[in-house]
């Protein structure tokens, strides 16, 4: 529990004012705790005269020196290796060679054609493939025993997955079953002096960044969502050494069986992986005025994203729905066209690199995360736009 | 079917404010709600029950106001419901609180299905189900968009996946995580609220579950937080201000730009 | 105000208020321009026991009081008087049946309409009996173990989206009012059918349509009460009922005042919200004063009729008559508050001044009600 020295306090109300859950207050001239307190840590950061302190029982700790490497894990389905695969190689790479260790690629499939090579190539310095019919579709079963059986045997010091829709269904099951930590959606992630990973992600809604650590389990793991980093150019001249391993195949068999694979809209989409989204949400009233960012998006060679009210009105379908109840993108370039900003929206698409936004109200919150902002209107301008546009690319 | 659901209180995004001063969360006034994911499990339990038969138990792990919830869920199909309560628990991080929630689990009864959102909206982890399931040695299946039948003892369902959905099998005892296209959650019913009124929450201590104490809050959390900090502000914005004509011509120079490269 | 509900009563004006708040109000321009059947919002409130209310406890029900019925509609009216008006239809035409239904009749349909599984809609209305009932042209012949109904009815609120319809028809003309009988008439019933869809100005979700008899052939069990007993029975009926339509009023008048009151609020004109001009302050206020006055009455009344079932004719005409003439005057007030944007259909009052006006007409005209209580202050003053 918190501890707050109550000699060393001061009263200046500091905590107070830093803590997320309302947990701290001063009462009397004293900092007082009550049962909101989730122990985040947020007061003992802002406590100017060090009053206040968590303390932790460290008689759990293992042996860290057993444990080394940096490991990424590979998604590979129908026959894809993951972009996001490759950018975790990118700060793979980083945080290897800050260890002075190895980076190593996993892959789990009943196939691997040259993924290996094209791991090797993306930074990997081995790569453990397990080949195995069991592996063909994704099941949570085998990939999970599969990576949790490699991981026992080699002992990795970080694992990095992609916060994908299979990352984050079986990278969970392999930390619970290693017992050890796992940090979801990190945003940045560095090795400190202190040689451990530092794991930064948005908290309590994504306006708080923490950065969380796992200093006496191994491994350190980690998911991130797709953009999140740059992938590095493929080498063609890298090597590397592949590893191939099998698994015992009555760890292998699964409690649950894929019996049908139905790709959808979501694959041409690809949405989370855009480099241009334009995105419409309430302020373009219907289906037609939605078609505007259609077009614009269509001139910019972009996807096409929106906000959960104009995904609910029925304008566009679920898969382009940008926001904490749908995708997170990082485009390059983000255009938000009759969004207001609300902030499950802004969770979704702040950290594109460029973000414009148009709203005919200039108090919408939108304008606080954008770097260009227009207060007009979206009818009388897109359309002028869209036809700038197709002038300039047809001319260059 | 014994059906469980685990439910956590969440502070409701809709009244969450950024305060553009400070850049950090404006929590005034700000209600607390049931997650959003968590009302689609619950409300997938009660079609489940009322089309297979059974129970539905609710549990959450949270502060004692954390009942608020339990009573609304009671109001809306569930049977029966427990809080698990301690100041023990307090720092818990996902590994923390799962084992936490199947020490529960195991003391509310022996569930042929347990269901959760796919993840609370505070965290935003989606690490809790799968954690769960492996504490409770069930297979599980996350991202259910679609429960198609139940037939000795084998689920058959939908998954949503980045590029669609895969068809699934599922032996029972099974967990799932939901999201929220599998359903639409029903309101309170005036006798459900009439029957929450007048239930004993269950309330369970870490003594109560059997708790090692070593395993719980944030002793029993492998990860820790080491700083928190308010995000990078966006450096200074510019205005885009003119006529129509003006502000189209700015505006397609500054979006050729950015997509094409300069 | 504080009304002093209890617990339970509190619970109905949540929840009705969360289902208003979360599914009338979003989706009431919709449904007004569209013209359909709010058939999710109705079998939502069906879930959540609504159609329990006004149903005895031994048949299925949470009670049947009218206070009840009457915190429910207060907040649907809020949000929608026409998708209110499609809940209230099933109260109206479930009434006959509960006030003077044979136990077999009472356990053959009152359960499934607590449930909501069959909705009731209330059958008077003719080309030539509005107002005056005994005008009454619709027949009903007995012919063995059956009655044979001929006639068409107008008007009928849940035309065509009831599964039963509790109708009035002359058993024995040469009777006069006391020839006429109800009966409960199934939507699956041989000779029976609805016509399209009236054309309305306002509650335009609630459907209305005529109900045509040729030659409907209905079991002899269906008769609601005694032979020639029918108007005692529908007088009865809209003397229960028609507290629900003052309610509405209250509803409509507070949701009408609630849109006032925002926008003034909000709009700046001169340099100042307009709210703090004296001509708009004190027409919100006299806004405010008939809301909550109507309010009053109609609680009162409510209360009243479920204490003393036997004197209840003239509390219900009374809060029927002030609480729609409220509604119909604070929605016309609010329009003129917001000016030309009141006048849009992008706002909601320009509705709700289109709906109010039918709150003055049905269950009887405003002008009826007040020869009810004149007639009642002659009795009363003998």
């Amino acid at each position: 529990m918190l501890i707050i020295d109550k000699d060393a306090c001061i009263g200046c109300g500091l905590c107070e004012d830093n803590c997320p859950f309302d947990a701290i207050a001063v009462v009397d001239g004293k900092a007082e705790v009550n049962d909101n307190c989730t122990l985040c840590g947020s007061c003992i950061e802002h406590c100017e005269v060090e009053a206040l302190s968590i303390p932790r029982d460290e008689s759990g700790a293992i042996d860290l020196s057993a444990w080394s490497g940096v490991w990424v894990y590979a998604e590979y389905r129908q026959g894809k290796l993951a972009q996001v695969s490759r950018e975790l190689l990118g700060i793979g790479r980083t945080l290897a060679d800050k260890r002075d260790t190895k980076l190593s690629a996993v892959l789990l499939c009943a196939d691997a054609a040259d993924v290996p090579q094209q791991l090797i190539a993306a930074g990997a310095d081995q790569v453990y493939v397990v080949v195995d019919p069991a592996l063909e579709n994704f099941n949570d079963d085998s990939y999970g025993a599969a990576l949790e059986d490699l991981a026992r045997k080699y002992k990795p010091e970080v694992i990095l997955a992609g916060a994908t829709a299979i990352g984050r269904s079986f990278i969970p099951r392999v930390a619970t079953s290693l017992n050890t930590g796992l940090t979801a959606d990190c945003t940045q992630l560095a090795i400190g002096d202190d040689g451990h990973l530092h794991q930064t992600r948005p908290a309590f809604g994504g306006n708080i960044m923490a950065t969380i650590m796992c200093p006496n389990h191994r491994p350190q793991m980690s998911t991130v969502r797709p953009m999140v980093f740059q992938a590095p150019e493929p080498d063609g001249s890298r090597t590397g050494e592949i590893i191939v391993e099998a698994i015992a195949a009555d760890r292998l068999a699964s409690r649950t069986r894929v019996v049908e694979t139905v790709l959808t809209e979501g694959e041409q989409l690809n949405l989370a992986e855009a480099e241009v989204v334009i995105a419409g949400g309430r302020g373009l009233e219907n289906e037609e005025g939605f078609s505007l960012v259609e077009s614009l998006a269509d001139v910019l060679g972009g996807a096409v994203g929106a906000s959960r009210a104009a995904v609910d009105n029925g304008w566009i379908t679920y898969p382009h729905q940008v926001g904490q109840t749908g995708k997170t993108v990082a485009s390059k370039l983000y255009v938000a066209c009759g969004i207001s900003g609300a902030i499950q929206h802004v969770i979704g698409m702040k950290s594109s690199e460029t973000i414009v936004a148009i709203n005919r109200d200039q108090n919408a919150p939108i304008f606080d995360v954008a770097d260009y902002c227009v207060v007009g209107d979206i009818f009388t301008l897109l359309p002028p736009l869209v036809d700038k546009l197709k002038e300039r690319s047809g001319k260059e | 079917m014994n059906i469980v659901v685990c439910i956590k209180q969440v502070p409701d995004a809709k009244d969450v404010r950024l305060d553009p001063e400070t850049n950090t969360l404006s929590r005034e006034g700000v209600k607390s709600v049931i997650n959003p994911y968590d009302r689609h499990a619950l409300e997938e339990g009660v079609r489940l029950k009322e089309e297979y038969g059974g129970t539905v138990t609710v549990i959450s792990m949270g502060p004692p106001q954390a009942q608020a919830i339990l009573t609304e869920a009671i109001s809306c199909g569930a049977d029966e419901a427990f809080l698990v309560s301690d100041r023990a628990f307090a720092g818990a991080d996902t590994l923390a609180t799962t084992y936490t929630l199947a020490q529960a689990v195991a003391k509310a009864g022996k569930p042929d299905l347990v269901l959760c959102g796919k993840q609370a909206t505070d965290g935003d982890t989606a690490q809790v189900g799968p954690g769960l399931a492996v504490r409770l040695d069930m297979p599980f299946v996350t991202c259910v968009k679609k429960v198609r039948t139940i037939a000795k003892d084998v689920l058959t369902l939908e998954r949503m996946m980045d590029d669609g959905y895969d068809v699934l099998e599922v032996d029972l005892p099974a967990l799932l995580t939901v999201v929220k296209e599998i359903n639409t959650p029903r309101f309170p019913s005036l006798r459900g609220m009439r029957r929450a009124r007048d239930y004993q929450i269950t309330s369970l201590t870490a003594e109560d579950i059997g708790a090692d104490s070593s395993r719980l809050g944030l002793g029993g959390s492998p990860t820790q937080v080491v700083s928190v900090f308010p995000p990078e502000k966006k450096g200074d914005r510019t205005m885009i201000e003119g006529s129509v004509a003006e502000q189209v011509d700015k505006l397609a120079e500054i979006l050729f730009d950015s997509a094409f490269g300069a | 105000m504080d009304h002093f509900l209890n617990e339970d009563q509190q619970m109905i004006v949540d929840l009705a208020k969360q289902i208003t708040d979360e599914m009338i109000i979003p989706n009431r321009a919709k449904y007004d321009e569209t013209e359909g059947y709010p058939l999710d919002i109705v079998e939502t409130m069906a879930k959540s026991d609504f159609f329990a209310l006004f149903v005895p406890e031994e048949y299925g029900g949470l009670g049947g009081g009218c206070f009840d019925t009457v915190l429910a509609l207060e907040q649907f009216g809020r949000g929608c008087v026409g998708i209110a008006t499609a809940y209230a239809a099933s109260a109206l035409g479930a009434y006959p049946i509960v006030i003077s239904g044979s136990k077999e009749l009472k356990e053959q349909f009152l359960p499934d309409i607590a449930t909501g599984k069959k909705r009731a809609a209330f059958a008077l209305t003719e080309a030539n009996a509005g107002s005056d009932a005994s005008g009454i042209q619709t027949t009903a012949v007995e012919d063995g173990d059956y009655w044979v109904l001929n006639g068409t009815k107008q008007w009928i609120t849940n035309g065509g989206q009831a599964h039963l319809y509790t109708v009035i028809a002359m058993t024995d003309p040469h009777k006069g009012p006391r020839g006429a009988t109800m009966f409960v008439v199934e939507s699956t019933d041989p000779g029976f059918s609805c016509g399209p869809k009236e054309k309305k100005l306002g509650i335009r979700t609630s459907a209305t349509t005529e109900l045509i008899f040729k030659d409907c052939r209905i079991p002899k069990s269906r008769m609601i009460g005694r032979r020639g007993a029918g108007f005692i029975t529908v007088m009865k009926t809209l003397d229960k009922s028609r507290p629900g339509i003052a309610s509405l009023g209250v509803g409509l008048a507070q949701g009408a005042l609630d849109e006032a009151a925002t926008y003034a609020k909000q709009r700046v004109q001169f340099g100042k919200p307009i709210i703090s001009f004296q001509a708009v302050q004190h027409m919100l206020a006299d806004m405010a004063i008939q809301t909550e006055a109507s309010r009053a009455l109609v609680y009162v009344s409510a209360k009243h009729i479920d204490a003393h079932p036997k004197q209840m004719s003239k509390a219900s005409a009374m809060c029927k008559v002030m609480a729609t003439d409220t509604a119909m005057k604070v929605a016309v007030d609010a329009v003129q508050v917001m000016g030309g944007y009141g006048y849009m259909r992008e706002y909601p009052v320009e509705k709700m001044m289109r709906d109010a006006k039918i709150l003055q007409i049905y269950e009887g005209t405003n002008q009826i009600q007040r020869n009810v209580i004149g007639q009642e202050l002659n009795k009363e003053y003998n």
